[in-house]
């Protein structure tokens, strides 16, 4: 581990303005991800630029009945926030389904978004990844690839996003927040991941120097029925093989909101956009809940390993859909 | 803002001590305490993260020592395995409570064990929902701890011995 620089800016101008007279600086909050990876070699920063302190660490409902989660609130307040257990209890539960209690009271909201595959590939210097050292090759591909994606995969790269929390953002239809040397905008969370493509070592569509300031929880999830469904190696502290986040409401039998996104199968949550539209407006059946996921699960690419995860998913999501419909539309 | 030199000055208040020290930045809080206030108590398992083994409470709150930069604490109070008992002699209730279930076997895993079981008697208190609480418990009330909700709240501890029956049965003993 090479030595680096440590400043710790009390503004957000101040962090940015870091940034930029640093070349090879990163930003730190909680460090689970960063300091893990600054010790395997993967991230050789210069300077570290600590925005764990800055006042981003409230939780605060807007007139508009949104929440705002600051970018500093660690993972474990915002899992136990009684508003967000009670009007979007999928993003509770997912944080609740992520890493330990040690690593949740440290990891942030803003941290959790920028965490890096946990691709052994992408881990060991050793090997060959696009991700970590573009144009290298890809370990992953034709090696060890049990836990990779079976959607929107690229010829580069076969890794999986590891949040549970973005999984949950995503179906919620929330937005982060960005702040940046030209102004503050918002992304919605289902966008702010990339698929690997051509450029794999690009997560997302942050810009450089730019800092995640919040994520915010809109008005029009609020106390829609949601939950998160986890499968993973054994029962507690481990990584997703596939999980499903489902916001569900039901009106008279017929599906009147609905968000999807599953987890562990591709390099960002992945929004299952054709199962909404599909279920949008038609009966809450288990029929029309199979019909409907297996139109998105149909784009699935498994690779020579990974195949069980299509069904996995698809059991998963029928699980919880199943489960979030009233009993009447089910019966 | 501090200078980007590669080393940092740095204050701590450890088992309600201060001490303040020169840290290269790289510093884990884990090192710190081994290495430069002979605190051995808390172990270096994987050093990823992983295991637990390192768990101490900082400002209240278990966290894995060795994925904390100790740089990034300064003015923190870190409570490790050695300050668990206070300035008493009596052993934590949890500390007495391991003797008394036999819940270990080499006892490495342990410092990190309690301290974690502390934290996890706080969190429990202060409502902190798990995975394995009832999304439908009220929020914000304490959550009672059986023993599903104590063995998926101690996930982050691992044992390779494999104590694990008597280390959920020494928490369970101090809840009652």
């Amino acid at each position: 581990m090479n030595g680096f620089g440590y400043l710790r800016p009390g503004t957000l101008q101040e962090a940015a303005e870091a940034y930029a007279a640093h070349p090879g600086a990163r930003y730190l909050a909680g460090g689970t991800n960063l300091v893990d990876l600054v010790k395997l070699g993967v991230e050789q920063p210069t300077v570290l630029i600590d925005v764990g302190r800055l006042p981003l660490d409230t939780i605060e409902e807007l007139p508009d009945g949104s929440l705002r989660a600051g970018a500093t609130v660690r993972n474990s307040d915002l899992a136990a926030d009684p508003r967000v257990r009670d009007r979007w209890p999928a993003l509770s539960q997912a944080l609740l389904s992520g890493a330990s209690a040690q690593l949740r009271n440290v990891a942030t909201t803003g941290g959790n978004l920028l965490q890096r595959t946990r691709c052994p590939y992408f881990q060991d210097l050793d090997k060959p990844c696009n991700k970590r050292e573009p144009g290298s090759g890809c370990g992953a591909r034709d090696g060890v690839h049990r836990d990779h994606a079976v959607l929107g995969h690229s010829a580069r790269c076969i890794a999986t996003h590891p949040s549970d929390m973005a999984v949950a953002l995503a179906a919620l239809d929330a937005q982060v927040e960005l702040y940046g040397p030209e102004g503050t905008r918002r992304l919605p969370v289902a966008d702010f991941h990339r698929l690997p493509g051509e450029h794999p070592e690009r997560d997302t569509w942050i810009r450089p120097g730019e800092l995640i300031t919040a994520v915010l929880l809109p008005a029009a999830t609020a106390g829609v029925p949601s939950a998160y469904r986890k499968a993973r190696d054994r029962a507690s502290y481990a990584f997703a093989l596939a999980s499903v986040a489902v916001a569900l409401r039901v009106a008279d039998g017929i599906v009147d909101q609905v968000g999807i996104a599953f987890g562990g199968l591709a390099h960002r949550p992945w929004r299952a956009r054709h199962t909404e539209l599909a279920l949008l407006g038609a009966p809450a059946t288990p029929d029309a809940f199979e019909g409907a996921v297996a139109l998105e699960l149909a784009h699935a690419e498994p690779l020579r390993d990974n195949a069980y995860k299509v069904s996995l998913a698809r059991n998963l999501a029928l699980d919880v859909l199943n489960r979030l419909a009233p009993a009447t539309a089910t019966a | 803002m501090t200078s980007a030199s590669h080393h940092s000055e740095v204050t701590l208040r450890v088992n309600g001590k201060p001490h303040t020290l020169r840290v290269d930045n790289r510093r884990v809080l884990l090192d710190l305490l081994r290495e430069d206030l002979d605190l051995t108590g808390s172990k270096k398992g994987c050093d990823h993260g992983q295991c637990g083994a390192c768990t101490v409470l900082a400002d209240g709150r278990r966290v894995n020592s060795c994925l904390l930069l100790a740089v990034t604490l300064d003015g923190s109070e870190i409570t490790t395995v050695e300050g668990l008992g206070g300035d008493g002699e009596e052993p934590h209730p949890l500390q007495r409570a391991f003797l008394d279930r036999d819940a270990f076997q080499c006892g490495y895993c342990t410092p990190g064990q309690l301290c974690s079981a502390v934290g996890l008697l706080a969190e429990a208190a202060a409502g902190h929902p798990s995975h394995v609480t009832d999304p439908a418990a009220p929020s914000g009330r304490p959550v009672p701890l059986d023993r599903t909700e104590i063995r998926e709240r101690m996930s982050g501890n691992l044992c390779r011995c494999g104590a694990y029956p008597r280390i959920v049965g020494a928490i369970e003993d101090v809840i009652e």
